[in-house]
């Protein structure tokens, strides 16, 4: 089991280390503070909206998980203009042509 | 450690020409020792290729075109700052005494692989640069209440200053309509806003102090280099509104030097995007938080070429492993006398700013005649 390995299943894991317990980001085999080995656990699917804009017809945004995890994808919008800081959902990942891909919807 | 000068430069033309990369390192070789009366290839004992080209072993390729046997010879790749890092590189071994007199020359092709970073996975879809600084528009913009019209006067500006450089990409002048009016990449960012990918090399020559005034009457010393890495992944900035690697490399790069921002006269930044001016104005301090847009229209106004006076990246184009050192030539130039119609009076103290992958690490060097 792995970053990769779950995110094509679809699963959307984040790395914590076995010897001191920090979360790892971005997905890495070693802790980046100790050097300790990495065990995946099922991350939070809630977070909030750090920055959004469009291209073409798709809206995407950045936004952040639990312990500070950030990652780039789709936005789902409800309303035209949403609040920087408002709750975002990761709808669906996965990996599509070697990316990592990500669809956030605003809660 | 040694004083270090750059005495002397070369240039290639920036443009979408399909050269192989040998041939516009060795183009800007060549333009160098044109300029260099002085210089044998013999004299030469280091040679640095910035470059993020596929292509393998270049600096020991442009040594052989160019007839050099240096004792010290590599590749140095960093992103858009391979060239700054490059200069940083032939320094360290003249300050230590390794070698004496360094080739630098840094040079692209419009379709280098450098201009997308595969790595940075957290960006998932969106790795093209275009994206991050889609983000860094947006945020800037909403922080200290900016319109995307306040903002076109940077490529503006940078354009008509680049008209002046005969090896800028560009030579044609912009308004603020036309910025406004140009294709929209996202919502929050034109093609005008953007510096260009083109083919290019640039080249500088690093002296120790025993061989400075062999190559040049008008030597520019080295005084402060500050650099500062704060991760790869551009969503691990700290900030979306400033550079926050910009703001410890200059730091450290006027600790070094005793100088401060006040002392400056002529400056060439990382304008890779419009908002990137403004940004860097207020991490360097040449203005308060919020205020870099307020100095880049005054500039545009008063026609004063103090920043980015050979047009930027936006004006002159971005060849990433060229971008440093042609940054690097443009400020030597300044303090030379020989930015011919883009000569700012008086320039004696230079500043180059050059980053890479969002910011995410950043170079400051300081020069002084």
């Amino acid at each position: 089991m792995n970053f990769e390995s779950e995110l094509k299943k679809g699963n959307f894991v984040i790395g914590t280390c076995t010897d001191c317990d920090r979360v790892v980001w971005p997905p890495s085999n070693l802790c980046n503070s100790c050097f300790g080995k990495i065990i995946w656990k099922k991350a939070s699917l809630v977070g909030k909206l750090i920055e959004y804009s469009k291209k073409n017809d798709i809206d995407f945004c950045l936004a952040e998980f639990e312990n500070g995890v950030r990652i780039m994808g789709d936005l789902i919008l409800k309303a035209k203009k949403p609040e920087i800081g408002a709750q975002v959902k990761l709808e669906k990942c996965g990996i599509t042509d070697g990316n990592y891909s990500f669809v956030m919807s605003i809660i | 450690m040694r004083q270090v000068a750059i005495t002397n430069f070369g240039n290639t033309k920036f443009s979408r020409d399909d050269l192989t990369i040998e041939s516009s390192l060795l183009s800007a070789t060549k333009s160098l020792f044109d300029q260099t009366p002085n210089l044998t290839q013999k004299d030469i004992d280091v040679v640095l290729v910035s470059t993020n080209e596929n292509s393998k072993y270049l600096s020991a390729i442009l040594s052989e075109l160019s007839g050099i046997t240096p004792k010290i010879s590599h590749t140095v790749e960093n992103l858009c700052s391979s060239g700054t890092n490059a200069i940083v590189s032939a320094y360290s071994y003249i300050a230590s005494g390794l070698g004496n007199v360094a080739l630098v020359v840094g040079g692209d092709r419009y379709d280098s692989p450098g201009q997308i970073l595969e790595w940075d996975k957290s960006r998932g879809e969106y790795k093209h640069p275009i994206f991050w600084a889609t983000i860094f528009t947006k945020s800037y913009k909403r922080k200290y209440n900016i319109s995307a019209e306040n903002l076109a006067i940077v490529s503006v500006k940078n354009h008509r200053n680049a008209k002046d450089n005969p090896n800028a990409y560009s030579n044609k002048t912009y308004t603020i309509d036309d910025v406004l009016n140009s294709k929209n990449l996202t919502e929050d960012l034109r093609v005008l806003d953007c510096s260009r990918p083109c083919t290019g090399s640039s080249a500088v020559l690093l002296t120790s102090e025993n061989f400075a005034k062999k190559f040049s009457d008008t030597p520019v010393w080295l005084k402060g280099i500050g650099q500062k890495t704060l991760s790869a992944s551009f969503t691990k900035n700290p900030t979306f509104t400033q550079m926050n690697s910009t703001r410890e490399a200059a730091k450290i790069a006027f600790d070094m030097s005793k100088l401060t921002s006040a002392d400056v006269d002529v400056a060439e930044i990382h304008d890779a995007f419009s908002v990137c001016e403004p940004m860097i104005l207020e991490d360097l301090n040449f203005a308060k938080n919020g205020e870099g847009l307020s100095l880049s229209k005054n500039m545009y106004d008063t026609f004063d070429r103090k920043i980015n006076p050979r047009g930027g990246l936006i004006g002159t184009g971005h060849p990433l492993g060229a971008t440093g050192v042609s940054q690097t030539v443009e400020v030597v130039q300044q303090i030379q006398g020989k930015a011919e119609k883009r000569q700012i009076e008086n320039a004696n103290i230079g500043l180059v700013h050059n980053m890479s992958a969002a910011a995410t690490s950043s170079t400051v060097l300081l020069l002084k005649s």
